[in-house]
């Protein structure tokens, strides 16, 4: 089993997440990635997505997590998202309003640029919530 | 001298307000404990947020090409306030501190020769600035109705301040609100959002922390980071400001109370000796005409 190291997962409004755990795997914009014990620090964005954490014993803890930064460091990795819920929280009601934030956000875009990645940000969505919806 | 009426009217009405603020009191510090919570809880976001836009803005410092959200763009002459306070009043000197803060601080702008620009985010301050600025009000944003503040209203206002800093519309935004250290002290505070001002405290840090690898590049994480620093700022402007509300009110409603328990007993007082000045009388007036018979 892998090292523990400290994980902290921070919305705006409380701190969501804060233990030692194994491993931490963040939906980055640039790919996925799995954080280990003793990474280089790096720093890079998050996409709309679920963060898986596993804990020292094993257990995993499933997280959405939309909008942030994830941040490590040698003391451990802190993630900055705007907004976090556990999966198992994520109910349909929750969902259908993210999707028509989403799609507001596409319509209000003024700009081809913002509308394109506004456009990318809801089918980022619409594929985390079909895949959550499949897992349970 | 009033009449025992009089006196009777004035302290049941004094006791029908001591009951009013006993009430409000309580209510605040109901909604203090909450506030105060959700304050606290969004300090750690707040904290980490300054530390990692000071790690990223350390690479460029004094550099030609940063952001103009992080090195501002050269000008300062259209000042933006962003002042926050609260949507109600009877909570001590809460909102009209903040307003002379900001007042103070828009005077001393127009002596320099700014052109001065106010953003009002709750009634109260407005109400307190219309007098002197109503020409400077851009505009008022009520949050009247809202049970619990949320990150979302936050949002809204950052990027309305944006979308006003990407037109041109100004150069430098300070926002006031009331810091909240207890119950009975409240700071109001003055803090630059844009261009970012980064605490020396978390500079000191970061100037010691490693080098960072960054996915994408340290300007596409910036673009990224630097918005979401205003709305950041101004959600935990905003929270602070409603435990200070709260805290505020809390203790103006305590010394009502307590004002109105001391009238009350003063009230009181007189009510019995007039009575009995009253009675007195009476008796005297009974014996004097028994005497004459």
């Amino acid at each position: 089993m892998a090292e523990a190291f400290k994980f902290e997962l921070v919305s705006p409004a409380r701190l969501v997440l804060s233990e030692e755990v194994a491993q931490v795997m963040v939906p980055g914009a640039e790919g996925d990635f799995t954080m280990l014990k003793g990474h280089s620090p790096f720093m890079t964005t998050v996409r709309p997505g679920v963060l898986e954490a596993t804990s020292p014993a094993g257990k995993v803890i499933k997280i959405f997590v939309r909008g942030g930064f994830a941040d490590a460091s040698p003391a451990g990795l802190t993630i900055l998202a705007e907004q976090a819920i556990p999966v198992e929280e994520l109910k349909a009601d929750v969902i259908a309003k993210e999707i028509k934030d989403a799609e507001e956000d596409v319509s209000d875009a003024k700009t081809a640029e913002g509308k394109r990645v506004a456009q990318e940000k809801l089918d980022q969505l619409k594929a985390v919530f079909a895949a959550a919806a499949t897992s349970h | 001298m009033p009449s025992l009426k009089d006196l009777r009217n004035r302290i049941a009405s004094v006791k029908a307000t001591q009951k009013i603020t006993k009430a409000m009191q309580m209510v605040a510090a109901a909604k203090l404990r909450r506030a105060q919570q959700a304050a606290e809880a969004a300090r750690p976001f707040a904290e980490r947020m300054n530390a990692v836009l000071a790690n990223l803005a350390g690479a460029f410092e004094g550099r030609p090409d940063a952001p103009v959200l992080l090195a501002g763009n050269g000008r300062t002459d259209v000042q933006l306030l962003v002042v926050c306070t609260a949507e109600r009043g009877l909570c001590g000197a809460f909102n009209s501190s903040i307003a002379r803060l900001a007042r103070d601080h828009a005077n001393r702008l127009i002596g320099e020769g700014k052109t001065v620009k106010i953003l009002c985010v709750g009634r109260k301050g407005a109400d307190a600035l219309r007098r002197q600025f109503a020409d400077k009000i851009i505009e008022v944003i009520e949050f009247k109705g809202v049970k619990q503040l949320g990150y979302a209203h936050a949002d809204g206002v950052g990027k309305k301040v944006l979308a006003m800093f990407e037109a041109g519309e100004f150069d430098v935004a300070t926002l006031f609100y009331s810091q909240f250290k207890s119950v009975i002290s409240q700071i109001p505070t003055v803090q630059q959002i844009v261009p970012a001002e980064i605490p020396a405290d978390a500079k000191q840090a970061a100037a010691s922390g490693a080098v960072y690898d960054c996915e994408p590049s340290e300007e596409e994480i910036l673009a990224d980071l630097l918005p979401r620093n205003v709305s950041t700022q101004i959600f935990r402007a905003l929270l602070e400001n409603a435990a200070s509300e709260q805290g505020s009110r809390m203790s103006a409603m305590d010394n009502a109370t307590r004002n109105a328990g001391e009238m009350i007993k003063k009230l009181t007082t007189t009510y019995n000796r007039s009575r009995q000045a009253m009675i007195t009388k009476e008796l005297i007036e009974i014996i004097s005409g028994a005497e004459a018979v």
